[in-house]
């Protein structure tokens, strides 16, 4: 896909992550929307995947370490083709696979159940000491919350990543700087994010993360990459492309009412627009 | 007693490791800086490319495991009880249980018999943590013999099992011919009709005697060893209750929410009986040798002697 593309097909997301939330009258858009060009470009360019065959033993393992970001996730998954777009509605929902937080045990595309943060980090090191004992050559990327690495969890698996030298790992932190309780530099700061990963020996690459060009490169740069792991530390905006959910903390949790809902719609409407401009 | 032969179970386990190990090249071994404690020591001797040591990083080395065993391959991660159904038991219950994945959990150093390290490192509540996670399959071998056949159990089960061991070495009582480890069938290993003493780990071979003791003042008293604790042999159990109708349950473990928990369950909901709990009442352990810790709290074969004498009078 050309960036252009890729710029609409996030636009259709986005659109699905706010219509999943408003339909479940609760779920986290926020950081949804930040990590919707991440989604997308993972799921459209990046991994080795087949929607036909989402347990193809080759495939390229992908856990949400911040897990409730499904919205974006289920989102993305189903405009890939892994199961119906129109399920989305039933997120949260009684009798729904598609659970708050993502569940590995019935939604297709899902390789790891997870959602308590700092918790996917160690799952996703474990997929890529695996690949490295059987010589398998699949790659493995997991996408944290900035504020999720104040889990002193990931800083252990972190740890034995760049100890391993698990170059087939890519970590994407999604830095919009908000968590639940305001400015992650205001709640504890876990900046400088860079220096940090840097210290734990991994090969670290800054990008504007709703940027796709960037985001591009710092895939490659990341597969070539060889004897350490990648921190991709993505800028993004939390919120993105809702005027009133941008750079709010306050949407992290929250679902839109019906209202708030029809002027997200038109926000996203008005960004596919101009998309079609170009 | 000198003559017995004393194994610590935490010696199968890595035995039994090593000897799978050769068979099945799927097993992986995680340990967290206690290769040389847990035994897993000798599976990483014979394949040290499985082994792998994460540091002293428990909650990670579980997520690891989670992880690894989602592409495929069994991994066992080893730590002590404490820190495996202790410090890492929502990475146990959300990365290994909710997805149901095969990982089984080597978990050593339980129970008070932990010794001199004292309370800090004396687990008596991994059963109660590890039993309520849906899907867990909690196993607790009395021996050498039923430690070993255990660690093969668990890697021909498919989804997540703790196991759960010892650092004292105890006698070798499984030691025949006869005998089966099956996944959650009790073993009755002496027959009685006055009192049933429903036993699991080091406490068996204490109840043996604590039986044997018994006998001598003609009380008459069945001793069932219990290595599963989940899923619990209930037939087992009922039958015992209807059969003597005094029940005595012993475990290395807290009264509140192992096996004799475990064993109320079953009875007061299917054959109430009179059961009387013995273990570790809801105090911390302490430090000292592991025999001398046994016999103050109340688990030797001379108090379970005690104890069952006055229950049955």
């Amino acid at each position: 896909m050309d960036k252009l593309e890729l710029m609409k097909k996030a636009n259709e997301i986005r659109k699905s992550i706010v219509t999943a939330v408003h339909s479940a009258k609760s779920g986290h858009p926020g950081g949804s929307l930040s990590a919707a060009d991440i989604y997308t470009y993972l799921f459209f360019e990046e991994l080795n995947i087949d929607p036909a065959d989402p347990k193809k033993a080759d495939r390229d393992r992908f856990v949400l370490s911040k897990g409730h970001t499904a919205p974006g996730y289920y989102s993305t998954l189903a405009h890939r083709g892994f199961f119906p777009v129109e399920d989305l509605t039933t997120l949260r929902k009684v009798g729904s696979y598609l659970q708050g937080h993502p569940d590995m045990k019935h939604i297709p595309g899902v390789d790891m159940s997870s959602g308590s943060l700092g918790q996917g980090i160690s799952a996703a090191v474990g997929m890529a000491i695996s690949a490295k004992l059987s010589g398998d050559d699949y790659r493995v990327y997991t996408l944290l919350g900035d504020g999720e690495i104040q889990e002193g969890q990931v800083w252990e698996a972190s740890m034995l990543a760049a100890h391993r030298k698990l170059d087939n790992l890519v970590v994407i932190v999604d830095n919009n700087n908000l968590q639940i309780d305001g400015p992650i530099d205001e709640v504890n700061s876990p900046y400088p994010i860079d220096k940090k990963f840097e210290a734990f020996n991994f090969h670290v690459i800054n990008i504007n993360g709703n940027d796709f060009d960037e985001i591009a490169k710092a895939f490659k740069e990341a597969r070539e990459t060889k004897g350490q792991p990648t921190a991709i530390i993505a800028k993004t905006i939390k919120g993105k492309d809702v005027s009133f959910m941008e750079n709010q903390a306050a949407w992290h949790g929250n679902a839109p009412n019906d209202e708030q809902y029809a002027v997200a719609m038109a926000d996203l409407e008005k960004v596919g627009e101009a998309l079609c401009q170009m | 007693m000198s003559d017995v032969k004393k194994i610590a179970t935490r010696e199968s386990y890595g035995n039994a490791l090593a000897e799978l190990g050769k068979e099945h090249e799927d097993i992986v071994v995680l340990d967290a800086d206690l290769a040389a404690a847990t035994k897993t020591g000798v599976f990483k001797k014979a394949f040290p490319e499985r082994h792998i040591d994460c540091g002293i990083a428990e909650s990670n080395m579980m997520g690891v495991a989670a992880g690894i065993a989602a592409t495929g391959k069994v991994p066992f991660a080893s730590t002590f009880a404490m820190f495996a159904a202790g410090r890492a038991f929502e990475q146990v219950r959300n990365s290994i249980g909710y997805p149901k994945l095969n990982v089984k959990i080597g978990a050593t150093h339980a129970g008070i018999s932990v010794g001199e390290d004292g309370a800090t490192h004396q687990c008596n509540e991994d059963i109660a943590l590890m039993r309520t996670i849906p899907g867990m399959v909690v196993i607790n071998p009395s021996d050498d013999v039923e430690a070993r056949a255990a660690v093969k159990a668990a890697y021909e089960h498919v989804g997540p099992v703790y196991l759960r061991f010892g650092r004292l070495a105890v006698p070798v009582i499984n030691d025949n011919e006869d005998y089966k480890f099956e996944l959650g069938k009790a073993i009755t290993l002496r027959q009685g009709t006055d009192v049933t003493i429903i036993a699991s780990g080091l406490t068996v071979s204490e109840s043996l005697a604590a039986a044997e003791k018994l006998a001598a003042d003609g009380i008459s008293a069945e001793v069932i060893n219990i290595h599963t604790i989940k899923p619990l042999d209930e037939e087992a159990i009922i039958k015992a209750a209807e059969k003597t109708g005094k029940l005595v349950t012993v475990e290395e473990h807290s009264v509140i929410g192992g096996l004799g928990s475990a064993v109320c369950d079953v009875v007061a909901e299917k054959a109430p009986a009179k059961v009387m709990k013995i273990g570790i009442n809801d105090v911390f352990g302490e430090s000292g040798p592991a025999v001398q810790l046994i016999k103050k709290y109340g688990l030797d074969s001379e108090s379970i002697y005690e104890k069952v004498k006055a229950f049955v009078k």
